[in-house]
């Protein structure tokens, strides 16, 4: 067990780490374009070739992963936070309060939100910084992620209301929001864990979606989103085997996100 | 006696659904109305940028939107014409909406419930191997490959499919089952964990004794509730597959709908995608509280 | 009046002259039957082996292929978008076709034709014996009724537009069953080629638009996924042995709009031809199979950048004169390097544009326009003649305002995305900073039609034509499609004011040589003046697979099957 989550807690701190170094990894930058090897395979010069234009595709891993990996998990946060407090609540809550709580995320499931993200990109200047675009991108999908963790906590909090435990606790005077907060809360984690876990990768390759309307990072800047896309016009699997560490790397990262957090979940048995 | 006020009960609670159900429906197509009218481009057409047109024909393309700009006017009317069952005429493809879901809906239906049904036996089978085995390389094992289909983006999965041939509803149940299962697991692990449940194994019950009569019980409710969000998601996913793969569907239809701001058609498709989602939603928690219940 | 050169392609319909197409595809059916046929069990009966062979003919005689968008009507006279255009193409019948090869006009139901000296009447001598899909004979009523409906100002067809060059009504006058005039209230240039673009519909025939006069009729349609058209039974047409036209039996069209699945499905022997293959597949088909792609040299499609001219755009007054300021255009358009975009993004597939008519348009095209030379240190100076200033790596402008502007363009066209990156590096060199942004087409258009909030903005523009009136309302400084600056009231600059007045100049006139005169000098000032910065003409791309005889795809749209009746399949 230990040692699986120190493997997970070292890979995540390399990753952090050499994307931190990619000053020093990839002096120069992930904007290059080398425009006379465009589109080539691994080379002394470029490790993982580089991408239609000509930009080393080492590099732009390397920086797109100070992005994705710093910003994904602050919106998947921000998402299961939410997720906890309105769908918590609710389900705490019940009656009324869970009834209507469970319209609106319903409501938040159903409706055609692109045309929302449309409008956020009318409301932006256009010429805005790839930083701020990310960075607003980032919070809407923190923002609207949280609505299916939130009917699922509902559910468990439902539970929880008419469990023993918490029947026993509002008997020994504990109340209102401590309640909530000392007996309630904790016993959510499985489905909170499950929507951070989820959101990671989803928020990440949503970034890139989101770049169809002018939102997410904008050019020249990477994200794995973006590095992720270029797997859409692969028409054979296998033939350039180096698009896909993007991919690999997400999945190392997100899988030791899961040993790290999975730590936590075993000491609560 | 307990059996007919349970009854009684859940009639109540069916009925206040019922009654959310209608009232959400009607306030979802407004705002999808809103949504789609406030997003920059609903006056334009594409065709405009044909050179051959003449002004005099570029005027009337756009005339032909403005009915649609009092956004109040057109709910209100397209409310009255629903009533009598007609659902207006799609802008971009000329024809009646009735007929175009009519027509593509089943096979929608279709993809959604047996993606569903894969993802979900997936998920389980994966979750309570998990839950009952409790061996980290396993569950190692099952994270990694779920973390993997999380990761890749549903586009390259709808294309896979095309690659390899295999049915639309299959790309479906691989973007959908990572959630569930995690969703399953998590829950499972937790449920498994409990003292009452320990000290049941420990007493040499059978697993699946144990599973019926302890677990689900516990973890029924919420279970379900990823279940009912879990048709979201697939809805969700039906978009890319079905215009990648060529599927005659809801999912594309919706989306030329909402490249061509169809404003008809997608508030149709709004209606329906929130009736499908609060029906899925409603009866998850339906169920969940009569689980609760028997468990009381 | 324009030859096409394809370089490097020899149209390979000139190894199959008309009729051995369609022996050979026999040929193979009845080796593929013996292949079947197992010897050792001799009791194949005759109805059998003739059921196979209806079987296999059957099979054999279908041409597949995809269609980008679902077509929006088949209504010949409304059509507008380009599945529309191909399914017209497939099932109408034309008075006159330009030839998309020899880029001449050819006969077709009309035997020959008139136009009279002032450009404005035409009178056809049309084919006899001819008959709709139904039955319904052809005459030259149907040709009046055609006319009629396309001028309906009502009905707004960008086809009936084209021929829409001054106020009054359209004159049809049947002279007899096969004999019909038809005259147009003012000139209208090139009269007898926009007949290309005009199916005839039938006057009589209860199946209204269905009943068509092409080699193929449209048989089945499932809305969002497949097209099937049917040959056309009453076709008249033969080829020089006498077989009916066209070979093929059917067309399977699927309506796939994603490009990478149309590539699979190639690849799987699923569909049988792309039109404007993407270069990267090109190069990856070419790699195993190069005998099924075809690059038949710079297509007249030209990909472009423009400036936001217009006077009462929401930008700051500063950036309004940078864009107003033709050095400033020039010098963007100098900075630019488009032999690596056509390099890079196009794979060579492309070739640096010159100005605004392809070179592929032998005729129209201005031989005399010289390319624009690459160079960032001129462009960088005669920015600085105009008062722009380099400081720390950053261009300013005479008031210390940084030069900072944004590229739009749609977003999911990768060549455009790509070109724009390039252009911003580019750029950046003489300290320009571009941001890029990707919008939603309609987003997109919105700005560009209605808000005018942008800067710049890069798209395409698509040349289905060689005429310069195809052009027409790009040039027009009053008209909505020009671009820069659409609905002037009066021209705002004299130089649109003298493009407006050569547009109109050789549109009214019927001699080409004077036609092209005006048009040369139209082309001269966009270059001056550039309000278009032109940066490439895309290869005309395909893919055809083996198993399609008599194919030579060329330039024109539609590419590959220009010439449908003559094409077949193994």
């Amino acid at each position: 067990m230990t040692i699986w989550r120190r493997m997970a807690c070292a890979i995540l701190l390399l990753v952090v780490g050499l994307s931190a170094a990619a000053n020093w990894l990839a002096p120069a930058g992930y904007a290059k374009q080398y425009r006379e090897e465009a589109d080539s395979g691994p080379s002394r010069a470029h490790w993982l070739g580089t991408d239609e234009i000509g930009r080393d595709r080492f590099a732009r891993v390397l920086y797109g992963t100070r992005i994705s990996l710093l910003l994904a998990p602050a919106a998947a946060l921000l998402s299961t936070l939410m997720a906890a407090l309105i769908g918590g609540l609710a389900g705490y809550l019940g009656g009324a309060w869970s009834r209507a709580a469970m319209a609106v995320t319903d409501l938040f499931l159903s409706l055609p939100w692109l045309f929302l993200l449309i409008t956020v990109r009318a409301l932006m200047p256009l010429n805005v910084s790839p930083v701020v675009s990310v960075l607003v991108t980032f919070m809407i999908l923190g923002l609207l992620g949280w609505t299916s963790a939130a009917r699922v906590l509902c559910a468990s909090a439902g539970s929880l209301r008419d469990s023993d435990f918490v029947t026993q606790a509002r008997a020994s005077g504990i109340r209102g929001a401590r309640l909530f907060w000392i007996h309630v809360l904790p016993n959510l984690k499985p489905v909170l864990y499950a929507q951070f876990w989820i959101s990671i990768p989803a928020f990440i390759l949503s970034e890139a979606n989101l770049g169809i309307l002018g939102l997410g990072v904008a050019e020249p800047l990477p994200s794995w989103g973006s590095l992720l896309k270029e797997l859409e016009g692969l028409i054979s699997v296998g033939e350039e085997p180096w698009k896909f560490v993007p991919l690999v790397l997400l999945v190392v990262v997100v899988t030791s996100f899961q040993l790290v957090l999975s730590k936590h979940e075993e000491l609560a048995a | 006696m307990l059996g007919r006020k349970t009854t009684r009960q859940i009639a109540r609670q069916i009925a206040r659904h019922g009654l959310t159900l209608i009232a959400t429906v009607l306030l979802g197509a407004f705002l999808s109305a809103v949504l789609v009218r406030c997003a920059p481009g609903f006056n334009v057409d594409e065709e405009e940028l044909d050179p051959h047109l003449n002004s005099e024909s570029i005027q009337a393309l756009r005339q032909s939107r403005l009915e649609q700009r009092d956004i109040f006017h057109f709910y209100f009317h397209s409310l009255q014409r629903a009533i009598h069952g007609d659902l207006g005429t799609s802008l971009s493809l000329g024809q009646p909406v009735t007929t175009l879901l009519k027509d593509r809906l089943p096979l929608t239906l279709r993809l959604v419930v047996i993606g569903l049904l894969l993802s979900w036996a997936v998920a389980l089978a994966l979750a309570l191997s998990a839950a009952w085995m409790r061996a980290i390389p396993y569950d190692t094992v099952a994270t990694v490959i779920s973390g993997t289909f999380l990761c890749i983006p549903a586009a390259v999965l709808a294309l896979l499919s095309v690659l390899w041939n295999v049915p639309g509803a299959l790309a479906i149940a691989l973007i959908v089952f990572p959630r569930d299962y995690r969703y399953a697991r998590n829950l499972l692990a937790k449920a498994y964990s409990l003292p009452h449940i320990t000290m049941a194994r420990a007493k040499g019950l059978s697993e699946w004794r144990i599973l019926f009569w302890h677990v689900v019980p516990l973890a029924g409710p919420q279970l379900l509730a990823v279940a009912g969000v879990s048709v979201s998601v697939a809805i969700g996913a039906a978009i890319p597959v079905e215009a990648l793969c060529g599927l005659a569907g809801v999912g594309q239809l919706a989306w030329q709908a909402a490249l061509a701001r169809d404003l008809p058609l997608l508030m149709n498709i709004t209606i329906l995608v929130t009736l499908v989602t609060l029906l899925a939603n409603s009866s998850a928690d339906v169920i969940g509280s009569m689980l609760r219940g028997q468990e009381a | 009046m324009v030859g096409t050169s394809i370089e490097g392609v020899i149209p390979k319909a000139a190894f199959f002259p008309a009729g051995r197409g369609i022996s050979r595809g026999l040929d193979i059916a009845h080796k593929g039957l013996f292949v079947m046929k197992n010897p050792h069990k001799k009791i194949l009966p005759s109805l059998a082996l003739s059921l196979l062979l209806i079987g296999s003919a059957l099979a054999q005689g279908q041409l597949r292929f995809c269609l980008r968008s679902e077509p929006k009507t088949f209504d010949p006279l409304k059509v507008e978008d380009d599945s529309s255009v191909a399914i017209r193409y497939l099932t109408g019948g034309v008075l006159v076709r330009m030839n998309r090869q020899t880029q001449a006009l050819e006969p077709e139901l009309a035997q020959s034709w008139k136009v009279s000296k002032d450009g404005k009447q035409i009178t056809f001598k049309l084919r006899s014996g001819v008959s709709f899909s139904d039955g319904t004979p052809f005459s030259a009523e149907d040709v009046a009724y055609t006319v009629q409906q396309l001028m309906d100002p009502s009905l707004h067809s960008p086809t009936g537009d084209a021929f829409r060059s001054g106020p009054g009504n359209v004159d049809t006058k049947v002279v007899s069953p096969t004999q019909i005039t038809i005259a147009f209230p003012a000139p209208v240039a090139g009269l007898d080629r926009q007949f290309d673009q005009v199916a005839i519909m039938s006057a009589h025939s209860s199946k209204k638009e269905m009943a068509v006069l092409g080699p193929f009729m449209v048989a089945d349609y499932k809305p969002g996924s497949t097209l099937l058209l049917q040959r056309n039974p009453n076709y008249w047409k033969t080829d020089a042995q006498g077989h009916k036209l066209p070979y093929l039996d059917s067309i399977k069209l699927d309506i796939q709009a994603n490009r990478d699945v149309e590539m699979l499905r190639f690849k799987r022997g699923e569909i049988d031809l792309i039109n404007s293959l993407d270069s990267e597949y090109f190069d990856k088909l070419a790699s195993t199979s190069p005998q099924v792609v075809h690059d038949a040299g710079a297509s007249l499609d030209s990909e472009q950048m423009w400036f936001n001219e217009v006077a009462k755009a929401p930008l700051p007054g500063y950036k309004k004169n940078w864009f107003r300021s033709a050095a400033f255009r020039r010098a963007i358009s100098q900075a630019i390097n488009r032999a690596d975009l056509a390099r890079v993004v196009f794979r060579g597939h492309a070739q640096p544009a010159i100005g605004a008519v392809s070179p592929a348009n032998k005729f129209w095209f201005n031989a005399k326009l010289k390319p624009e030379v690459y160079s960032s240190e001129a462009a960088l100076k005669s920015l600085q003649a105009e008062g722009f200033r380099l400081e720390n790596g950053a261009l300013k402008d005479k008031e210390g305002n940084a030069v900072v502007f944004s590229i739009i363009t749609n977003s999911g066209n990768k060549y455009r995305e790509r070109m724009a990156t390039m252009i911003q590096e580019d750029l950046q060199k003489i300290g320009i900073h571009v941001n890029v942004v990707t919008l939603d087409f309609p987003s997109l258009i919105e700005r560009m039609t209605q808000t005018f909030d942008y800067e710049a903005i890069l798209l395409g523009l698509t040349n289905v034509g060689l005429d310069p009136n195809e052009q027409m309302n790009v040039w027009l400084s009053s008209s909505e499609n020009h671009q820069w600056n659409p609905q002037e009231k009066t021209p705002e600059t004299a130089w649109e004011a003298e493009i407006d007045r050569l547009m109109r100049t050789q549109a009214s006139l019927a001699d080409a040589k004077k036609r092209k005169e005006a048009f040369d000098r139209v082309q001269e000032i966009a270059q001056e003046q550039a309000p278009f910065l032109f940066l490439v003409n895309r290869n005309a791309l395909s893919a055809v697979s083996e198993k399609v005889q008599g194919a030579g795809p060329v330039i024109l749209v539609p590419q590959t099957y220009w010439n449908i009746e003559r094409l077949s399949v193994k």
